[in-house]
C-alpha cells in the first residue's frame, strides 16, 4: 500500500462516507456537535493508520466504528453520562422504524435538520456544507468571504439552537415534505449560484468548488428521493449550466454571453445527462404531473443547449416555457427573462417595451440595466445604451460581468 | 418540552370579538390535545415597572426595561414534543389572535 493510494482512499472515503458517518452518529448520540467532532477525529485517525496498516476492506464501516469509539471516549472523558443521556433525548425522533429504502437513509434526516426553516438561510447553507458535504469551517468561510471566527460562531450558534429548541432529527411528515424539500433545494441552488456567479472583487468569477459541491449534494438528494420531480429538475438545471462553464468566461476574464459562446467547448456528457433528466420530467408532465420552477428552468436550458448555434434556438419554445414559469412565479426577474425571449421573437422594440414596464421593481438590479443597454444598442440608440451600461456596471458584483459590460459599452463608440 | 409563545404587537388594544372567538377555539384545541400549560394577555408596556434590587435598596423605575415599537402583549406556554410541533401550533396561534408570535424553548 503506497501512501498515495491511502491518501486517495481517504479522499474518496471523505466524499462518500462523511455524511453517512455524521448522520449515523447524530442518530445514535443525539448530538450534532459530538457527531461532527467524532467524525473529524475518525478521519484524522485514518490519515495516520491507513498508510501504515493499509486501507480497510470496508472504509465506511471502519470510519463509523472508529467515530463511535471516539464519541464514547469523549462522553466518558467528560464524565457526564447522566447529562449525555438527557441530551441524547434532545435531538430525538419519534418515528417508528420505517421500511428500508432511500427515504429511511440517515443522511436525509441530517439534510432536513440542517435545512430547517427555523434557521436563517445563511446558517442552513453553512451547516449543510459542514455536516453533509464535510467542508471544513475555513473552507466554508473562504467560500462566502467571511472571517473564520464569524463562520465558526454561526455554526456553533446553529448547533446550540438545534439542541435547545429541539429541532427534530427526522424526515418531515408527508404533509410538510413538499415545502421542506423546496427549502433544501433553495439551499443547494444558493450554493450553486454563489459558485456560478461569485461576487466580490478579487474572487474568481466562477467558483468551481462551490458548483461542484452543489451538484454533488443534489445528486445525493436525487439518489435519496428519486421520485421527486423538482429534485430532478434542479439537478438537470445545474448540469446544463455547469456544462457551459468553460465557455462562459474568456481567457481575459470577461463573461461570454450564451450567444457568443464556443459551443464546441460545452461538456457533452453533462448536457446528455441533463437532457435525459429533462426528458424524464417531460414524460411525467405528459402524464399529468405539473412541473415546478426548477423543472421549467431546466427545460429552458435544455432548449438552449439543444441548439447548434444561437440562431438555431427555438425561441418560441423558450417563450412558452417562460409563460409557464410566470404562471408559477410572478417575480419581475422571470418577467425580465421572458422579455429577452420576446425581443428575439418580436424584435428589440417590443422587447424593450416589456423590459421598461419592470423599471419600478428592478431599477436596482444590474441585469435589468444590462438587458436595456443591449436592446437600446440593437436599436441604434447609443447614448441611451451607454447610460444603461453605466448603471449596470455600477450595480454588478461579478468581475466577469463587469468586464463584459465595460467592453460592450466601450464598443459603442 | 415547553415553549414560550409570545404575542408581539404594536398596540395593546384588546383583541376584537372575532379574534377573541378564534383564540377561544384555538385554546380549546390546545387543551384537548394536551398542549396547554398557561396563557394570558398583558397590559401595555406603559403599565410596567422595572425593579433592580441588586444594590442596597430596591430601585423602582417607571416603564418597560426597553422601549420598542413592538412589544409583548400576551403569551402562551405550550407543551410540545419538538420545535416542529411548537412551530405548527404557534402558526395556528398567530392566525387565531391575528398578531405575530415568537417561539422560545424553555431550558
Amino acid at each position: 500500500m503506497s501512501r498515495t493510494d491511502a491518501r486517495e482512499a481517504i479522499t474518496e472515503a471523505h466524499r462518500e462516507e462523511w455524511a453517512r458517518v455524521v448522520a449515523s452518529l447524530t442518530r445514535r448520540f443525539g448530538d450534532l456537535d459530538i457527531a461532527e467532532e467524532a467524525a473529524a477525529e475518525a478521519f484524522a485517525a485514518a490519515v495516520v493508520r491507513w498508510p501504515a496498516d493499509g486501507v480497510p476492506p470496508s472504509p465506511g464501516a471502519w470510519l463509523t466504528t472508529t467515530a463511535n469509539r471516539k464519541a464514547i471516549d469523549r462522553i466518558r472523558r467528560e464524565n457526564k453520562r447522566d447529562d449525555k443521556q438527557k441530551e441524547a433525548q434532545l435531538l430525538y425522533d419519534n418515528d417508528p422504524p420505517g421500511p428500508p429504502g432511500a427515504i429511511g437513509d440517515e443522511r436525509l434526516r441530517l439534510i432536513f435538520t440542517c435545512c430547517h426553516p427555523a434557521l436563517a438561510m445563511e446558517t442552513r447553507v453553512a451547516l449543510t456544507l459542514r455536516m453533509v458535504a464535510g467542508l471544513t469551517v475555513p473552507e466554508i468561510a473562504r467560500a462566502f468571504l467571511v472571517q473564520e471566527t464569524t463562520m465558526e460562531k454561526r455554526i456553533t450558534r446553529a448547533k446550540a439552537k438545534i439542541k435547545a429548541a429541539r429541532i427534530p432529527y427526522r424526515v418531515p411528515s408527508a404533509e410538510d415534505l413538499q415545502a421542506r424539500v423546496s427549502g433544501v433545494l433553495a439551499v443547494l441552488f444558493l450554493v450553486f449560484n454563489e459558485g456560478y456567479l461569485a461576487t466580490g472583487p478579487g474572487t474568481d468569477p466562477v467558483r468551481h468548488d462551490l458548483t461542484a459541491e452543489a451538484i454533488r449534494l443534489t445528486r445525493l438528494i436525487r439518489a435519496l428521493m428519486p421520485d421527486d420531480g423538482e429534485v430532478a429538475g434542479l439537478l438537470a438545471l445545474m448540469l446544463l449550466t455547469e456544462a457551459r462553464r468553460a465557455a462562459r468566461v474568456s481567457p481575459s476574464g470577461a463573461l461570454v454571453t450564451l450567444g457568443e459562446q464556443d459551443r464546441g467547448t460545452w461538456d457533452t456528457a453533462l448536457i446528455a445527462e441533463g437532457h435525459q433528466l429533462v426528458r424524464e420530467r417531460l414524460a411525467a408532465a405528459a402524464a399529468g404531473v405539473a412541473p415546478g420552477r426548477y423543472q421549467i428552468l431546466a427545460a429552458i436550458n435544455a432548449v438552449h443547449t439543444s441548439a447548434r448555434d444561437v440562431r438555431a434556438t427555438d425561441w418560441s419554445q423558450v417563450l412558452a416555457l417562460y409563460d409557464q414559469l410566470a404562471r408559477l412565479d410572478s417575480s419581475p426577474i422571470v418577467a425580465l427573462n421572458r422579455a429577452i425571449a420576446v425581443a428575439e421573437l418580436d424584435g428589440p422594440q417590443v422587447g424593450l417595451a416589456a423590459v421598461d414596464r419592470l423599471e419600478a421593481e428592478l431599477s436596482g438590479y444590474h441585469l435589468f440595466h444590462a438587458t436595456r443597454a443591449d436592446l437600446l444598442r440593437r436599436l441604434g440608440r447609443n447614448q441611451k445604451s451607454r447610460e444603461a451600461y453605466d448603471q449596470a456596471i455600477g450595480l454588478a458584483g461579478n468581475t466577469a460581468e463587469i468586464a463584459y459590460l465595460t467592453r460592450r459599452r466601450d464598443q459603442l463608440g | 418540552m415547553q415553549y414560550l409563545v409570545s404575542v408581539i404587537h404594536d398596540s395593546s388594544d384588546l383583541a376584537t370579538t372575532d379574534e377573541m372567538a378564534a383564540i377561544d377555539v384555538f385554546n380549546e384545541g390546545l387543551q384537548a390535545q394536551g398542549h396547554w400549560v398557561f396563557a394570558g394577555g398583558l397590559a401595555g408596556p406603559g403599565t410596567a415597572t422595572v425593579i433592580d434590587n441588586r444594590g442596597e435598596a430596591a430601585v423602582f423605575t417607571d416603564g418597560p426595561f426597553v422601549e420598542s415599537k413592538e412589544y409583548i402583549v400576551g403569551f402562551w406556554v405550550m407543551e410540545a414534543a419538538d420545535l416542529d410541533v411548537a412551530l405548527k401550533l404557534a402558526a395556528e396561534g398567530s392566525k387565531a389572535c391575528n398578531r405575530k408570535v415568537e417561539v422560545r424553548p424553555f431550558l
